[in-house]
């Protein structure tokens, strides 16, 4: 397997975008700005620790992506997070945002430029939804108007009422509703940087991977820099851009979910990310990243499929047809090649770890 | 005993030209309670909220900037609470006569022995509504960028509200109470009726008195539930 699998990398992961979402959100000022941030060498020793919580790390993350930060329990990852907004403060080496140090800002400052979200959300339950999501706007003193505004901007963002739900409290809303309130504060000043730790961990399974795909939707919109904590391999492949695996404080790989799937680094990698990683590939790619065969002439028979479906369900569906070959449908509905079964299965063999981009 | 002779209370008033009721010192004449009611008990009722609203005024500031100080410097906590106790444990007929050699029969003297018995009851609170106040909204503050005093007075303040309030309802019906006996050296309120009834028998007016009280403090106690309502919507607007 090669190049010509005719896996397109540069695409990104993130499937194609709904032309609905892309209208709805036309008139947002949201400006989508992202920042580099770059781990240099960070350290942090815990008073009283003898090993450190985080040692020497060193990463990258591009401007606009999602860097999903995972690892068991004690390896560090939210530790790392918080260094980034000073919530732990470094014992050594730096963190840059946009190549500044985060040392050299006021730490409100610093704070107010980063968007926070975690599991507990941490909504402020005396605020209505505008005074929660207009709290750093307030801070950095924008007019009344602007804020709900923004408010209102916001609200429609992440899927919720923006004329009544404004003006009710937190705890009139749902686990899920309230986390898409905790998302639209989080961007409320349009920080382009986002530090997300489990943001959806204490969610029920339907409702998390609602707010998964409407996360990834709206970053799509949206563009910010994204440090991503979880635990859970399937959410890390299905977030993140990229992924870091960390271990006792230490990075152990980081690299795209595809590349940690087809190649891990090591014992410790490959057990982390399951004996089934070969499958969980075919959850990173969708039918439209695959290189069509032709159509064949006359009509087309036999199961079809949408090029946005993920290989995963292609492959569940071939299997239950019992069929060789899927028609690959454009997001109109109309035929645009085929792809057979065993184009799909080539991708779970372990051969495929030369699929370098 | 001179703080009780002090009070120049009339006898039992006109028992010769009163009513059936009056004469007969009966439980409660409703007549002369209506007749009387500008005269004996509607100045010593404005007496007695003054002094209520005085006292929990004074120990409100004084509770609060002690509560403050406290949850800023935990190690202050203890000390203050077991001298706000101390206040609080001095019997109040022994406290007022107390203050009598050092401030004299002064309503001075009474509201220092008041304000002292507000003080363990709204220091509690107040330190109680701010510890109680969720971890996370704090965490969220923080990780946004608030000041500690923005923390504090935009966050941690309102969510302590509801605690906050609940000792100044229970502060101001012990006070409402409280203030009756400090008619005994002499400052009025609605004891001082209590007192002079005590001295002359005459019933009605003990009743009377004794009911104002506590009408009283079951007007001021649904008032300040209003107040908290106005001042706290969210406690209500919980989903269904």
């Amino acid at each position: 397997m090669t190049e010509s699998s005719g896996i397109d990398v540069t695409d990104g992961l993130g499937g194609p975008a709904g032309d609905e979402q892309q209208s709805k959100v036309a008139g947002a000022r949201s400006s989508g700005s992202a920042a580099v941030l770059s781990f240099d060498g960070a350290t942090k020793v815990y008073p009283g620790r003898r090993t450190p919580a985080i040692s020497k790390l060193s990463l990258e993350i591009p401007a606009g992506e999602i860097c999903v930060l995972i690892g068991p329990s004690g390896s560090g990852k939210t530790t790392a997070m918080k260094l980034v907004n000073r919530l732990i403060p470094l014992t050594e080496g730096d963190v840059t945002i946009d190549g500044r140090s985060i040392g050299s800002l006021d730490e409100t400052e610093l704070r107010r430029g980063i968007g926070y979200v975690f599991q507990q959300i941490g909504l402020f339950p005396h605020m209505t939804v505008e005074g929660n999501v207009g709290t750093v706007p307030r801070l950095a003193g924008w007019p009344k108007e602007r804020i709900r505004a923004r408010a209102q901007e916001l609200l429609e963002l992440v899927g919720l009422d923006p004329g009544e739900d404004l003006k009710r409290y937190p705890g009139e809303f749902s686990g899920g509703q309230q986390q898409r309130i905790g998302v639209a504060r989080a961007m409320a000043a349009d920080q382009p940087l986002m530090l997300m730790d489990e943001p959806f961990g204490a969610l029920d399974p339907i409702t998390r991977d609602q707010l998964q795909d409407d996360f990834l939707r709206l970053h799509a919109e949206v563009p910010k820099t994204v440090v991503f904590v979880t635990h859970d391999i399937d959410e890390a492949i299905k977030m993140g851009h990229r992924i870091a695996i960390l271990r006792e404080g230490e990075l152990v790989q980081y690299d795209t979910p595809d590349h940690i799937l087809a190649s891990p680094i090591n014992e410790f990698v490959a057990d982390f990310v399951g004996a089934d990683r070969g499958l969980k590939r075919l959850n990173v790619w969708r039918l439209g990243h695959l290189e069509l065969d032709p159509l064949p002439p006359g009509e087309p028979s036999g199961p079809t499929a949408r090029e946005d479906t993920l290989l995963r369900d292609v492959l569940s569906l071939l299997l239950t047809e019992g069929a060789e070959r899927v028609t690959v449908l454009d997001g109109d509905g109309k035929p645009k090649g085929t792809v057979t079964l065993d184009k799909i299965t080539g991708l779970i063999g372990p051969q495929e770890g030369a699929v370098r981009a | 005993m001179t703080a009780l002779l002090a009070q120049q209370g009339p006898v039992i008033p006109e028992f010769e030209r009163g009513s059936d009721c009056v004469r007969e010192n009966g439980q409660f004449c409703f007549d002369w309670f209506v007749d009387n009611f500008g005269d004996v008990f509607a100045p010593r009722l404005v007496e007695h909220i003054e002094l209520t609203a005085i006292a929990v005024a004074i120990g409100f500031a004084i509770s609060f900037a002690a509560a403050l100080t406290a949850y800023a410097y935990g190690k202050l906590e203890t000390p203050f609470a077991i001298f706000m106790a101390f206040l609080y444990t001095i019997p109040s007929l022994a406290f007022f006569q107390l203050m009598v050699p050092i401030t004299g029969l002064t309503v001075t003297s009474a509201e220092i022995a008041l304000v002292s018995y507000t003080l363990l009851i709204l220091f509690r609170n107040i330190i109680t509504g701010l510890r109680e106040v969720p971890e996370d909204a704090r965490e969220a503050a923080r990780a946004m960028g608030l000041t500690q005093w923005q923390l504090l007075w935009r966050v941690e303040l309102p969510l302590a509200l509801p605690a906050i309030m609940a000792g100044i309802r229970i502060a101001t019906v012990t006070i409402i109470s409280l203030a009756t006996v400090a008619a005994y050296i002499g400052v009025g309120g609605l004891g001082q009726p209590i007192f002079n009834a005590i001295q002359s028998g005459f019933k009605t007016q003990f009743v009377a008195a004794g009911l104002l009280a506590v009408l009283l403090a079951l007007v001021v106690d649904g008032l300040l539930v209003l107040v908290q309502r106005g001042l706290a919507p969210w406690m209500r607007a919980t989903r269904a």
